[in-house]
């Protein structure tokens, strides 16, 4: 498989086969797939397909029982998620989850935990590396949020936010863990359609200007159509098509799929 | 940072109230405007915010229910005495603070203790848990006979006690408690704490391990997704916690010439958690205002001779009527429309304050 932009380094996130079982529910097997750098990829499939599924195995939520992903060529089995962060892939949640009694720059400095270096002690006392860290998160998350247009709303609680400036909150946070590649879960869902506009429009700006690579889970075929190089239709937790928006479109598997035709 | 942020501009309101109430009790104390029955509460106040802070850190702001928080506060009575006993040529301040500082890594061992295999857990497995660590704790020390001499510690189970070479004392004694304690705690030394508290818990929760420790409480699967390692904050503010419970409670123990454990006992634990509750869970100075107000109240309904009987009820009420209060939904729209509420009322005392929000009071 080679990539939309027809790069072909080696893929930044791969999965062989991977797969996993609850009891003796297949709740997604054989998962293929290669992301390379830059990409953008949709992910989509009927309701209970198993995409969520997907996004849980590839940030050490759930661990496969079969198959194995690499990231950068490096296995990540047995990964917890806050090690997957570390190795570089962070995520959005179908249901938004933000710190909702923190400042939306606290929301966003949380993420940068892992990039600094100072100790609890160090905090306590606020020792010179204290001051020299936060100042420069400080700056950091003012510069993320400001891509968002947020750069207003830093000091109100991120649970009085309207819905879809939620959303974006919680892209800005995914970015400031400094993860290359970014896994989004129905970022679109429950957005009208002036608020899914601009949140096309901000997708496309955050791989451009952060070099992320994206996956992303969507029921809104209009963005997935229009925004995405490569789409991955699953079913049933298996992959029944793969390719550019105009081959899936046309694939009378992924029409059977969705409508409930006899397409086996 | 030039500008000082709204959780720092508390953080100083949270000192001065402490400072400003400090002097102006020493003023009175000066003059002898104050009964020796408040006087003899100054110590144990400061025990008692000290307690309300550290359990506030736990509750408000990691977010996990503990029900035996006077637990890790014997456990540093105890071993705060024993060190002081233990150093009896030592100046009394050097005593004190040696005491407090073994008092304080007892409450740290403890909190470890309790902390590692349990914190891995999700729930109320830690109010359980904490709420039977908590009495296991008094237990072990009424059946604990320790004495001193100059060989070292002597500690056993045997209710005939250990035997002690010449000139040896029993430290504890079993049911009896501690006995025999050198009053060595001070109001000033009890401020003092406070304060050292407060700089621990406010700078703490204003660094990035607070931030953790908040972002968990708020959601802890999108803790984990930005990368925070959820034991080891947990287990840090649990420890923390822990530990200034033990220093609290060395201050406590070394206040009276006898101690015994069952006064740490569920109702203790109890008692600074409706402090932490009715202060409001994450705001340290309702915390501070609660312990002090409330534990003071009951003491001084005991100085009218006709409500005597009934002060356990009317504290009771009391508390009820408060809860009631602060927590109508009716009366909070009522202020917040009139720009009464706390917050508002503090904003208009600094002018216009730009930056709404702020983490921990």
């Amino acid at each position: 498989m080679t990539t939309a932009n027809g790069k072909n380094a080696a893929p930044v996130m791969k999965a062989e086969n991977l797969g996993i079982t609850f009891g003796g529910l297949h709740a997604v097997s054989g998962f293929d797939m290669e992301l390379y750098e830059g990409d953008l990829v949709g992910l989509i499939g009927p309701n209970g397909a198993g995409k969520t599924t997907v996004f849980n195995l590839l940030t050490g939520v759930y661990q496969p029982t079969e198959g194995n992903f690499y990231l950068n060529g490096k296995s990540m089995l047995g990964k917890r998620p806050h090690q997957m962060v570390e190795a570089g892939i962070a995520r959005t949640f179908q249901n938004i989850r933000l710190f909702q009694d923190l400042t939306v720059l606290d929301n966003v400095k949380v993420a940068f935990n892992q990039s600094m270096t100072y100790s609890a002690l160090e905090g306590i006392l606020r020792l010179p590396r204290y001051w020299k860290e936060e100042e420069e998160i400080d700056r950091k998350a003012r510069d993320i949020l400001s891509v968002f247009h947020m750069e207003n709303e830093v000091a109100q609680k991120a649970k009085n936010l309207p819905y879809g400036r939620q959303r974006k909150l919680e892209i800005a946070r995914a970015i400031a863990t400094g993860a290359k590649i970014l896994l989004l879960d129905e970022p679109a869902a429950g957005m009208n359609p002036t608020e899914t506009a601009e949140l096309m429009e901000t997708i496309t700006l955050i791989r451009t200007r952060f070099g992320m690579s994206i996956l992303l889970i969507e029921h809104d075929m209009s963005l997935v159509m229009s925004i995405c190089e490569r789409i991955v239709v699953i079913d049933y937790g298996q992959i029944i098509a793969a390719g550019t928006p105009y081959e899936i479109a046309n694939d009378p598997r992924v029409i059977g799929a969705y409508l409930g035709q006899d397409s086996e | 940072m030039k500008k000082l942020s709204k959780a720092s501009v508390n953080g100083f309101i949270n000192y001065g109230i402490v400072i400003a109430a400090f002097l102006v009790l020493q003023l009175m104390i000066a003059r002898g405007m104050i009964s020796n029955t408040l006087k003899s509460l100054l110590v144990p106040v400061c025990c008692y915010i000290v307690m309300a802070i550290s359990l506030n850190l736990t509750v408000g702001i990691l977010g996990e229910l503990s029900l035996g928080h006077a637990g890790f506060m014997s456990l540093g009575a105890f071993s705060g005495i024993v060190t002081a006993m233990a150093l009896p040529d030592a100046a009394p301040g050097l005593r004190l603070v040696a005491a407090i500082l073994v008092g304080s890594v007892a409450g740290a061992l403890g909190g470890v203790l309790v902390g590692v295999p349990v914190l891995r857990l999700q729930g109320d497995y830690l109010a359980i848990v904490t709420l039977a660590f908590g009495e296991i704790i008094r237990n072990i020390i009424v059946v604990l006979y320790i004495g001193l001499d100059e060989k070292g510690l002597h500690v056993t189970t045997n209710s005939a006690g250990p035997t002690l070479g010449e000139g040896g004392v029993m430290v504890i004694k079993g049911p009896m408690g501690a006995v025999g304690v050198p009053k060595l705690a001070s109001f000033t030394a009890g401020f003092l704490l406070v304060l050292v508290t407060l700089f621990v818990v406010q700078n703490l929760v204003a660094s990035r391990a607070g931030r953790a420790i908040m972002a968990l409480r708020d959601n802890r699967i999108a803790a984990e997704s930005v990368g925070i390692h959820v034991t080891k904050y947990k287990l840090m503010a649990f420890v923390i916690s822990a530990a200034l419970a033990g220093a609290a409670g060395a201050l406590f123990g070394l206040n009276y010439s006898s101690t015994v454990s069952s006064k740490f006992g569920f109702n203790t634990s109890i008692l600074i958690l409706v402090f932490v509750v009715l202060g409001g869970l994450g705001s340290i100075r309702g915390s501070i205002l609660s312990a002090a107000l409330l534990y003071i109240l009951p003491e001084m309904l005991r100085g009218f001779e006709f409500i005597t009987k009934a002060r356990m009820l009317i504290y009771a009420i009391i508390l009820i009527a408060v809860m009631l209060t602060i927590n109508n939904p009716a009366l909070k729209t009522l202020l917040e429309e009139r720009d009464l509420s706390p917050a508002g009322l503090l904003g208009r005392l600094k002018g216009k304050t730009k930056e709404k929000g702020g983490a921990g009071r």
